[in-house]
């Protein structure tokens, strides 16, 4: 066990845990952010996707240790009020069936955002490949994006 | 008509409101938790509340509490069958907020999400506490004002009475409306007159979810409690032989390892009381993590289980039966032989029409094909968890299941709890597909909490759900037609089965459309649990069968729709047999909309199309999947749904449902597969069971309803079915090759067209 101090949502956050404790337990389980889903714990469905300095990441595979020094974001922090772009093109788009892969894939999505407002369709399902919908939203995931691409 | 449940009525619900203390207690509001970000939403809460059934209460300024009872696992019954009560009790859709109702089989009936039957069977009942509570706030208004009931409107929320200028909001006739004589026979709307139901209302629940608020089992947590992970045996035939926790016991926050058996020995069993392993092993600890590093630690000594058995209660309460579990270590291989083996041998025979071994000896031609079908996983998004906290005298649950109710008695009687004191709150699910309808993880939070008398949340790991068993069972199916000279066709002969169970529906399309039919099943025990899975049974004969009419249809020189009409045809005019149960004429109805819809006869250039149809769960879909080859790679551009459902209560949310089904279906056909050897399956996570992802979705799906003043029918599931067929079809036009065996990518590849 070992203290970690560590950045989230824009609020210092400490814990006391295993080094190798994954980012996804340490929110879920430690600091009570359960937005974050566990999926697989191999970074093969995306549910657990958080953001790193900006970057999507899969949380699972993220040791809280090498964690520190960044600025994490969760589906928590993406907005104050549910009103991130993406957030309300979900809503607009009706896009959830069960929603419990949609956190990642909103943190999926606004990542790509932040880094490339204006992606054609083919770099939309590139980017978001790697999460899996098993409801089969996926014609919904696009348009939403797209709709939010619009928005920012 | 149905009328009044005799649970809505005033004695009954004043039982319950005394056993619930006087006065509900409110959980949560969809509301509460997010900032409003219009006028309408900003609703106050009411200083009081006034039940006027079990499903409604109003507030005394007006806003009104509707309790959806159903389990919600993506199909969106929380907000349909609200919007059904609200429609009835005529209220603004934007006063209303959803809440949950727990499993209460006196309060609600049928909290079941299975059998796409929710809205079918809830349509009624709904309609009807609606329409009552609607009646007694008229009574109400009466009372107060002095004038005729009958003189009085109401609209979205306000009753009138137009002769002396009166009106009032519902709150304000709440408190003297619960002393209202419930009404026996309310007068429900004319559909006519609908307002709320077939307009689209987004997801109550939406906020929550885009914001990643606690919905689900697996998000519960309360003040000291533990976390639980469970081991199974490795292989199915295998059981515990021995342990030995003493590393594990040192690991960094681990409490106790200790073995659980399922049910106790002379239970007899329901349907859903599966547990594919009997005992299984625990590790109890401080974190889920903690636990899921222990689990992997702990040293264990696995064994063949030899034959056992079971007693269960047949389907629908009939005479409890013998199940007997064989032993033995199965191997895909070993199943695939012996299905070959099955299907040369006579089966049960389940239905004859005419004379069909004749028809055959006379047969100018005969086509026969057979079609597979691997076991699948249900993989639902959400892992296999439950929240449990069990203490000497009562039970609490929190957590993902499709149906409750079977589980309230596999609890009290292992738990030795009486069933009233079992409490089973439920919680969004992460999916469930018809695997959450099986609720051995209720039972095994349960007992682990009952076992370190503490609350505690046992969590699976994908492995552990993917390999747990309660899968979609193998199937075969061999399809015979015997053709004359020209080409008409003399006698169909279906003969299915599989490893456990038959998928065969002998009375379902094409029976009754031809004259001399023969229907056989069979059968392979197995080891290996078994369970719904989305559209059971149909989801493999509709492949199969849908399979074998395109490819008859090209023998016999016909147009796949075309032929499918000539039969459905014969089918509504004429009928061979008895017990066809199906509907020809709406059969018809969904293939010539798609037909329409489609253009089916001018594809677009390069486009390869295929079509199917099928009946199950009450409705009616036919579709056809447009296909292109793009850079050696077979693309499904494009679906066309046309469905037959009756009323549909929230079309964008129906569309939604479709979409997703038929995404599913896509997915299954291509890459769908859980494989053995010895007893082991071959795949335990993502990382080798291929799911269908984002970039192999088609690009668009059209869904058409079909206009009907029908009752609404099942939804959920008759999307799925007819898709694989539909892909197998086009995929024939792409690329001159018929496919029996799913799923097809592997065999794509063969034919160096990589997905």
């Amino acid at each position: 066990m070992a203290i970690f101090n560590l950045n989230i949502n824009g609020k210092s956050q400490q814990v006391d845990v295993d080094p190798n404790t994954p980012m996804l337990w340490v929110l879920r389980d430690h600091l009570d952010l359960v937005g974050t889903k566990f999926g697989c714990g191999i970074a093969q469905c995306g549910a657990c996707t958080i953001h790193l300095d900006g970057n999507a990441v899969r949380s699972c595979q993220l040791p809280v240790s090498s964690a520190q020094d960044s600025q994490i974001t969760t589906i928590e922090g993406l907005s104050e009020t549910g009103d991130h772009p993406v957030q309300k093109a979900w809503m607009e788009h009706d896009v959830p069936q069960c929603g419990y892969c949609q956190a990642g894939q909103i943190m999926t999505a606004a990542a790509l955002l932040q880094q490339n407002p204006n992606p054609s369709e083919e770099e939309i399902e590139n980017a978001m490949n790697g999460n899996i919908c098993r409801c089969g939203t996926y014609t919904r995931i696009k348009a939403a994006v797209i709709t939010a691409s619009q928005n920012l | 008509m149905t009328t009044l449940d005799k649970k809505l009525d005033r004695r009954s619900f004043l039982k319950v409101s005394a056993l619930a203390g006087g006065g509900m207690v409110l959980s949560f509001s969809w509301l509460a938790g997010c900032k409003p970000t219009t006028e309408e939403e900003l609703l106050a809460m009411p200083k009081e509340w006034f039940e006027l059934n079990s499903y409604i209460k109003i507030g005394e300024n007006g806003v009104v509490t509707l309790y959806s009872s159903s389990p919600e696992f993506g199909q969106n019954v929380k907000t349909s069958m609200p919007m059904i009560l609200a429609e009835e009790l005529d209220v603004d859709w934007k006063k209303v907020i959803v809440e949950q109702g727990n499993f209460d089989s006196q309060r609600f009936q049928r909290q079941s999400a299975g059998g796409s039957q929710s809205i079918r069977q809830g349509w009624t009942p709904l309609r009807t506490a609606g329409a009552t509570a609607r009646a007694m706030l008229v009574g109400a208004a009466a009372q107060i004002w002095n004038v005729p009931a009958s003189e009085i409107t109401t609209s979205a929320g306000i009753l009138e009475h137009k002769g002396s200028g009166k009106k009032a909001h519902y709150g304000e006739m709440a408190s003297l409306a619960t002393a209202i004589e419930v009404p026996e026979n309310p007068k429900l709307k004319d559909i006519t007159d609908f307002k709320i139901i077939g307009n689209s209302k987004k997801n109550v629940e939406a906020e929550k979810i885009v914001t990643g608020k606690p919905l689900f089992g697996i998000d519960y947590k309360v003040e000291g409690m533990k976390y639980a992970a469970i081991v199974h045996p490795p292989a199915f035939g295998m059981k515990v032989k021995s342990f030995d926790a003493s590393y594990v016991l040192g690991m960094s926050g681990i409490q106790e390892v200790f073995t659980i058996n399922i049910f106790n020995e002379n239970y007899v069993r329901t349907f859903f009381d599966v547990a594919t392993f009997p005992e299984l092993l625990v590790v109890v600890g401080n974190s889920t993590w903690e636990v899921f590093q222990a689990k992997k630690n702990l040293k264990v000594e696995w064994e063949n289980a030899p034959e056992s058995s079971f007693t269960m209660t047949g389907f629908g309460g009939r005479n409890p039966y013998k199940v007997t579990v064989p032993e033995g270590l199965e191997s895909s291989a070993n199943h695939r032989e012996k299905m070959a083996e099955y299907t040369q041998k006579p089966g049960n025979v389940v239905r004859r029409d005419g004379d069909p071994e004749g028809a055959f000896k006379k047969a100018a031609k005969v086509l026969e094909k057979t079609y597979t079908a691997p076991f699948l996983a249900h993989n639902t998004m959400e892992p296999a968890n439950f929240f449990a906290h069990v203490t000497a005298e009562k039970a609490e649950l929190y957590g993902p299941t499709q149906w409750p109710e079977p589980m309230s008695a596999a609890l009290a009687d292992r738990l030795g709890i009486p069933k009233e004191n079992i409490k089973i709150n439920l919680a969004r699910m992460g999916g469930g597909f018809g695997l959450r309808a099986y609720g051995h993880h209720l039972l095994e939070a349960a007992l682990i909490s009952q076992k370190i008398a503490a609350p505690v949340k046992m969590v699976y790991t994908r492995e552990d759900e993917m390999t747990y068993g309660i899968y979609r069972p193998t199937y075969s199916a061999t399809y015979r037609a015997a053709l004359d000279e020209n080409n008409n066709l003399l006698a169909l002969h279906v003969k299915a089965g599989g490893v456990p169970e038959s998928p065969l529906h002998a009375n379902r399309f094409p029976a009754g459309a031809i004259d001399n039919y023969l229907a056989e099943a069979w059968e392979i025990p197995s080891n290996i649990t078994v369970g719904a899975f989305r559209a059971p049974r149909s989801n493999f004969m509709a492949a199969a069968e849908q399979s074998f009419l395109d490819e008859l249809a090209e023998v016999m020189e016909k147009d796949p729709i075309a032929f499918r009409l000539e039969l459905l045809k014969r089918a509504e005019t004429n009928p061979v047999g008895e017990n066809n149960d199906y509907d020809a004429k709406r059969y018809a109805g969904v293939l010539e909309l798609v037909r329409d819809k489609s253009n089916w006869n001018t594809p677009a250039a390069g486009v390869h199309r295929g079509v199917s149809a099928y009946f199950c769960h009450n409705s009616y879909v036919a579709e056809v999947v447009d296909t292109k080859i793009v850079d050696s790679k077979p693309v499904v551009e494009k679906v066309y749904a046309a469905v037959d459902c009756g009323i549909v209560v929230n079309p964008d949310s129906a569309t939604n449902m479709g979409e997703g089904a038929i995404v599913d279906g896509i997915g299954n056909a291509f890459f769908g597969e859980l494989a053995f050897e010895n007893g082991v399956a071959t795949k335990t996570n993502f990382d080798k069971y291929r799911m269908i992802r984002h970039k192999e979705a088609p690009k668009k799906i059209e869904v058409y309803f079909v206009d009907s003043k029908e009752d609404p029918t099942g939804l959920g599931e008759p999307f799925f079915p007819p898709v694989f067929a539909a892909v197998a079809n086009s995929l024939y036009k792409a690329t001159g090759k018929r496919y029996y065996e799913q799923p097809f990518a592997p065999q794509l590849e063969m034919q160096n067209l990589k997905m």
